[in-house]
């Protein structure tokens, strides 16, 4: 892991001191445990500050969009696979050109779900976590505990099919294997083998700590509208307050309109301070993406989204 | 749509799609007439309501 984020540091200090880029997008430690925040480094010298962990769990791809008009310096980014795939889902909607972009590839190991390994101290405050190979080395006041990576990954990443990037412009770490073993369409779409009431209930029990900060919609590198339709005024599309149909309304339409987009990258569930699973209604429009029209987001560059054509084929049978 | 709003939990029946052109006017008709039954036949909504009385 270490060795990773020394490469990383090399490589991009090698562009900035080169100029080939102005700036290199990657993690640095935070200052809290187990929350490695995004970097942009501008200098070789900020570069060193750069990081590679498990707890990498931002989509970097976020920061490559919304960049002003007329700025044509490129940059790089550090990108495993789902963020590489977010990145070709971007070129494709066509936010950024391929060109703009330089990509570090870098082979995912997995991110740890901080969440999983704080419910295994309850009450303790942890001060700090190590890596130590495929285990993390817990610590806090009073208790030192070692626990393996593989117990405490976030849920998507278990189910990963795309570890290693699709796309890349150098090569830091060589690719591992590309996926867990982990089968998608057995965890996905959870609420599928519920009644109807019953998944009425377990949707307003998912989402009923919601507090509408939008950090979901913040950290998920789709979420690139300029005006959101939960900000908009004129018309008012969605309440702005805690109203359970307002929120039911924002997560089910912040959800639809990932279809056909999402890379379950699980930047949204991380980023949520509530803790709330948004990979249980992402999931079910990423699995009937998959399913209906035989697709899985940001693999490639050539593949037209299923939402932006037609095919005599295309199911139908919902218009009556 | 349809099938994210059912797998949420919205009673499947309330959510209609159909193609009907301009010139379609008994098309419109009956489709309007098999919506506004197939709804009824469910009755008021319980989910996604805004209760103003207790909102305000």
């Amino acid at each position: 892991m270490e060795a990773i984020a020394q490469k990383i540091r090399e490589a991009a200090a090698k562009l900035l001191s080169e100029g080939a880029v102005d700036c290199v997008i990657g993690y640095a430690k935070g200052t809290v445990p187990m929350r490695d925040y995004p970097y942009f480094a501008y200098t070789p010298e900020e570069a060193q500050n750069l990081t590679w962990s498990p707890f990498c769990t931002n989509n970097l791809a976020n920061f490559l969009i919304r960049r002003t008009a007329g700025e044509v310096g490129k940059v790089a980014i550090v990108a495993q696979g789902c963020v590489s795939r977010s990145i070709v889902g971007l070129i494709k909607e066509n936010q950024i050109t391929r060109e703009q972009v330089y990509i570090l590839g870098v082979p995912s190991h997995g991110m740890v779900d901080r969440r999983k390994v704080e419910a295994r101290f309850p009450l303790k405050t942890i001060t700090e976590v190590l890596v130590d190979g495929e285990d993390l080395i817990v610590k806090g006041k009073g208790f030192e505990e070692r626990i393996p990576q593989k117990e405490v990954r976030r849920s998507n990443c278990y189910t990963c099919v795309q570890r290693n990037p699709v796309i890349v412009d150098e090569v830091v770490a060589e690719d591992g294997p590309n996926d867990w073993g982990g089968n998608i369409d057995a965890v996905a779409a959870p609420w599928e083998k519920l009644e109807p009431l019953q998944r009425w209930a377990a949707f307003e029990e998912t989402v009923k700590d919601c507090i509408r900060c939008y950090a979901c919609r913040d950290a998920c590198p789709l979420c690139y509208c300029h005006v959101c339709f939960v900000d908009e005024s004129q018309p008012q599309w969605c309440g702005k307050g805690q109203d359970e149909a307002d929120v039911a309304t924002f997560h089910i339409l912040r959800a639809f309109h990932c279809a056909g987009r999402c890379t379950d990258c699980g930047a949204c569930e991380s980023a949520c301070p509530m803790g709330i699973k948004v990979r249980r209604f992402t999931s079910k429009i990423e699995k009937d993406v998959r399913q209906l029209y035989d697709y899985t987001p940001g693999l490639d560059l050539e593949s037209t989204p299923p939402l932006s054509v037609y095919r005599p084929n295309d199911p139908q049978e919902f218009i009556k | 749509m349809n099938n994210l709003l059912e797998y949420i939990g919205i009673e499947p029946g309330r959510l209609h799609f159909s193609w009907i052109s301009s010139a379609e006017a008994t098309k419109f008709q009956d489709t309007v007439i098999k919506v506004t039954d197939a709804v009824k036949a469910l009755g008021p909504a319980q989910r996604m309501v805004k209760d103003i009385r207790r909102v305000a």
